[in-house]
């Protein structure tokens, strides 16, 4: 490992952070911007030119804000569960090819920081523990609000992480591949994975967000109920955390589907009309975060559209309606790949 | 029960069907709806920079006029105050002196006109009373103030200046002006 390729690593996992919390600060905007168009409103559009600043105000306000930590909570575990919940939401953004590769001065530069051979693994893991930051917080709270907000949203978590899950085991088994870069690279051209599986894309974008805890999933935090679920006792930048991981994370869920299912970086025909390859993995990046937006204004489209679940609804749309779909599609999806297999037992 | 309108429906507790129970049919067309409202001309009035036009009949804050040569008009007989249905206005006659001709046109005039306007319904019924063409309503709004009392507004708001005249042109009307020049209805005697 030379000092150039440390550097370059480096500058790359920076810019991806700076770039990921850059979009999360402007998701905050675009949300209440694309909020207030669906309901014939104009959103913010007092701070800058048409209120581009308003993050920055937001921003300002929620520092400027009076800090308070509940006398009866436990100090420790209250101050940890925001960073947490910010760390987790901020740590997979490294697997994530961001487009194929640069060929600067002689030497081939990947736009993906770590193409890990395990790299679905480790977004499930960081997913996974993406849940404790709320789980704590709600906890250390020591306010019955937070607590049921942080197990809605701990058990809400659990089962459609199950169905998630299994609508992966379904794409791994037709990528035959676990690293990330990989299932990226094999959706050349038209070979985008939502054709080969739909209804696990379906699956996939449903527990996504459930995931994120957005709505119609947002139980944790639903104001009628839980007054504001496990961050109630939270103010000032610690709550700006909390929200700011949100919307980092849908970021990332919107990047993870458009990398499984929607092709990534590619996008069909390209290539016959640019054939340098610096040019096309620019564009290939282009490509990708137009997807990603795509998928953050679906999010928000989503949000402002489709009441909130019950919570009897949530869990059964989970486990009775999700788990054996995506049960179905893994069979299906096996059924598929081994039909010669089968064929032959009957056609001898 | 005799319905009353005949767009009450009766609530049935049906099943759902399976088209139903996928929700996706209807998640869709209710994402329709609201993309279409995305691209709907939005009505907000932007409003320090736009104002939203006042009706051509729009009352507002009151103005006791000066006539041609900017004496006022108004000679405190009282017929506005008892015409107020909110009894807003109050006032105080005194006896016109010697060389105060400019300022006031007849022998007696208001040396307190006070109209509180928290009370003011703005129905414009002391303008119909008035006799002397004194007082009108204006499509002038009327403030917000930090203190009750503040508005109560007394002659130094409600007069209009010597050289800033109050337009009332909308308000007297040709119309207006040849009811009132008819002195067989009770009301202009």
């Amino acid at each position: 490992m030379t000092l150039g390729y440390f550097i370059y690593k480096l500058i790359l996992v920076v810019l991806v952070f700076a770039v990921t919390l850059v979009i999360a600060m402007y998701s905050t905007y675009a949300e209440r911007k694309v909020a207030g168009f669906l309901q014939d409103r104009l959103g913010p559009n007092r701070a800058g030119w048409f209120g581009i600043l308003q993050p920055v105000a937001d921003a300002v306000k929620l520092f400027m804000k009076e800090e308070m930590i509940p006398s009866v909570s436990n100090r420790t575990l209250f101050i940890l569960a925001p960073g947490l919940s910010l760390l987790t939401a901020c740590m997979t953004g490294v697997v994530i090819p961001w487009g194929t590769s640069l060929n600067l001065f002689g030497a081939n530069y990947s736009l993906q920081v770590t193409d890990l051979n395990i790299g679905i693994l480790y977004l499930f893991g960081v997913v996974s523990i993406g849940v404790y930051g709320i789980m704590i917080g709600g906890w250390a709270s020591n306010n019955k609000y937070s607590l049921l907000g942080a197990m809605r949203a701990s058990s809400q978590m659990i089962s459609y992480e199950v169905a998630m899950g299994i609508s992966i085991i379904a794409l791994i088994m037709t990528t035959g591949t676990l690293s990330v870069g990989q299932i990226a690279a094999q959706q050349h051209g038209w070979h985008w994975n939502i054709l080969v599986q739909p209804l696990g894309c379906l699956i996939f974008v449903v527990c996504a967000f459930a995931e994120t805890n957005r709505a119609p999933f947002d139980l944790p935090e639903c104001e009628q109920e839980l007054v504001g679920g496990y961050h109630t006792e939270y103010s000032s930048m610690k709550m700006g955390f909390y929200l700011f991981a949100e919307y980092i994370n849908m970021f990332i869920s919107s990047a993870v589907i458009s990398t499984f299912y929607f092709g990534g970086y590619n996008m069909p025909f390209v290539g016959r009309f640019v054939h340098d390859a610096n040019a096309l993995a620019l564009l290939g990046v282009v490509f990708l975060f137009a997807k990603i937006f795509f998928g953050i204004f679906f999010f928000m489209w989503v949000r402002w559209t489709i009441p909130r679940f019950r919570y009897d609804q949530l869990m059964n749309l989970g486990w009775k309606v999700l788990i054996p779909l995506s049960i179905l599609n893994l069979v299906l999806t096996g059924g598929w790949m081994m039909r010669h297999e089968i064929l032959s037992v009957f056609i001898k | 029960m005799q319905p009353l309108t005949n767009r009450s429906k009766v609530v049935v507790n049906k099943e759902m069907s399976l088209y139903e129970k996928i929700y996706l049919p209807a998640i869709i067309s209710g994402m329709m709806i609201t993309m279409s409202h995305f691209f709907k001309k939005k009505p907000t009035i932007q409003y320090p920079e736009q104002t939203r036009e006042f009706s051509g009949v729009y009352r507002g804050q009151h103005v006791l006029k000066r006539d041609d040569n900017g004496a006022e008009r108004c000679t405190a007989c009282g017929l506005c105050a008892v015409a107020c249905p909110a009894e807003a206005i109050t006032m105080t006659a005194a006896e016109r002196k010697p060389g105060e001709e400019k300022l006031y046109r007849e022998e007696k005039y208001a040396a307190v006109y006070e109209i509180n306007m928290l009370r003011c319904i703005f129905c414009g019924d002391c303008e119909d009373a008035c006799p002397k063409e004194a007082i009108f309503l204006t499509d002038r709004k009327v403030n917000s103030e930090l203190k009750r009392n503040s508005f109560i507004y007394g002659k130094n708001i409600l007069v209009e200046g010597v050289d800033k005249r109050v337009d009332v042109s909308r308000r007297q009307t040709p119309a207006v002006l040849e009811f009132k020049k008819h002195k067989e209805f009770e009301h202009n005697r």
